[in-house]
């Protein structure tokens, strides 16, 4: 896409917030360049005007999940945001992610994300050890389709600093953990599905979730977490009533 | 103020969805305090239905009407999208929802006038 943008030469206006939680934005006139991602701008900002200004990012190409930051209102990962696509009449606005205590600056503490992220015990449990063979599990089987669905998560925030709840209730696990657990309660592999479901459904799980869908609509890699959520909501039913998972 | 990402289709339908839902909390308890007349006195009930004929409580049930099926609406929504296995958010069916409290506030508005 050609928009004004887009075009050597010309200026951007950007906002940058500076501080804690007290602070104020302060506005930086950046140079335009053709195909600027947001990340640009910052690193620019950061080389050339504002040596202190404190953000994160390490891969630059969408796979480690640490560049996102709050892009117009908006979450965003800010490597893979080309400015043209965001900046309307050449003006960002870049705040830190919401729903995350401030550090300084751009960057948040992740870590209640990756708290909860183990409270729903988002991690794979193993039954084998490195002497045994390896399993096979069939690509058209259903439960592994739908953890493919839902694997893809570079544990970015993004949809958690979408999501409402999150905001509302701190023991909210979030859109990202409860994801993560439904692709482990999806395989077959996993030795602890059950724990997985009954982590993932206890208070502040699945079934604090309004479905908004803040969470699918933001996404940078196109998972759709209230699915998975979903899924978590009706497998807890399905074990409440006496069944088995699969 | 409505946060940028704030503005989707679900994320409306939600508002709408709790708006209603609450708006209809509200109403409920004084919707059968005056049924509850009628077994109190026949005479109660008619000056309360009386009262009732005038144009502005015309529209208020009106509005009754329709946030109740907004509300429905929505609900059956989301009780769809977490019970039947989908993997997209369904916004035609915010579409749909929407579309049927609009028919029946029409519908309602022709019988009452
Ligand atoms: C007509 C049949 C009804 C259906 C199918 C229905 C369905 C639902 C569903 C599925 C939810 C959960 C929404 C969520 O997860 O966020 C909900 C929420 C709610 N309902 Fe209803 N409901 C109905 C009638 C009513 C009535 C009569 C009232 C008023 C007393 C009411 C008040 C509420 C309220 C206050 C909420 C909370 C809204 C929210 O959390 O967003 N509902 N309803
Ligand atoms: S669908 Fe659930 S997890 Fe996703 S943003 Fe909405 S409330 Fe949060
Ligand atoms: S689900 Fe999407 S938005 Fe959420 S952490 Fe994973 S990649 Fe980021
Ligand atoms: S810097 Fe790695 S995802 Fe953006």
């Amino acid at each position: 896409m050609t928009t004004a943008t887009d075009s050597e030469g010309g200026t951007l206006a950007v906002e940058i917030w500076r501080g804690k939680d007290a602070g104020q934005f302060e506005t930086y006139t950046v140079p335009q360049r053709a195909n600027q991602t947001v990340l640009d701008v910052v690193t620019w900002i950061q080389r050339h005007a504002e040596p202190a200004l404190a953000y994160r990012f390490a891969c630059r190409v969408g796979v480690c999940g640490s560049c996102a930051m709050t892009v117009n209102g908006k979450p965003r990962w800010t490597c893979r945001t080309h400015v043209s696509k965001v900046a309307g009449e050449g003006a960002l606005r870049i705040e830190p992610l919401r729903n995350l205590p401030r550090l300084k600056d751009l960057a948040v503490d992740m870590t209640p994300f990756f708290e909860k992220w183990q409270r729903a015990q988002g991690r794979f449990t193993p039954t084998r050890t490195r002497n045994d063979p390896l399993t096979t599990v069939s690509p058209q089987s259903a439960g592994r389709k739908a953890a493919d669905a839902g694997i893809e998560c570079i544990n970015c925030a993004v949809c958690y600093s979408a999501c409402d709840v999150v905001g509302w209730d701190d023991g909210y696990l979030g859109p990202a953990a409860l994801n993560r657990a439904w692709t482990l309660v999806n395989d077959e592999r996993d030795g602890d599905r059950a724990g997985v479901l009954k982590a993932a459904s206890s208070g502040g799980g699945c079934h604090s979730c309004h479905t908004h869908g803040s969470c699918v609509e933001h996404c940078p890699v196109g998972i759709n977490p209230t699915a998975g959520i979903a899924g978590l909501k009706r497998w807890s039913i399905v074990e409440l009533l006496g069944g088995k998972l699969p | 103020m409505i946060r940028p990402a704030r503005n989707h289709p679900g994320f409306w339908a939600f508002v709408a969805h709790r708006v209603s839902g609450v708006a209809l909390a509200l109403f409920l308890p004084l919707h059968f305090l005056v049924l509850g007349l009628a077994l109190e006195s026949g005479d109660a009930l008619d000056r309360m239905l009386a009262v009732a004929d005038r144009p502005v409580f015309k529209i208020a049930e009106w509005g009754l009407v329709v946030l109740l099926t907004v509300h429905l609406c929505a609900g059956l929504r989301v009780m769809a999208l977490e019970f039947l296995p989908w993997r997209d958010t369904r916004k035609g069916l915010i579409g749909i929802g929407a579309a049927i409290a609009l028919l029946v506030g029409a519908l309602f508005m022709l019988r009452a006038g």
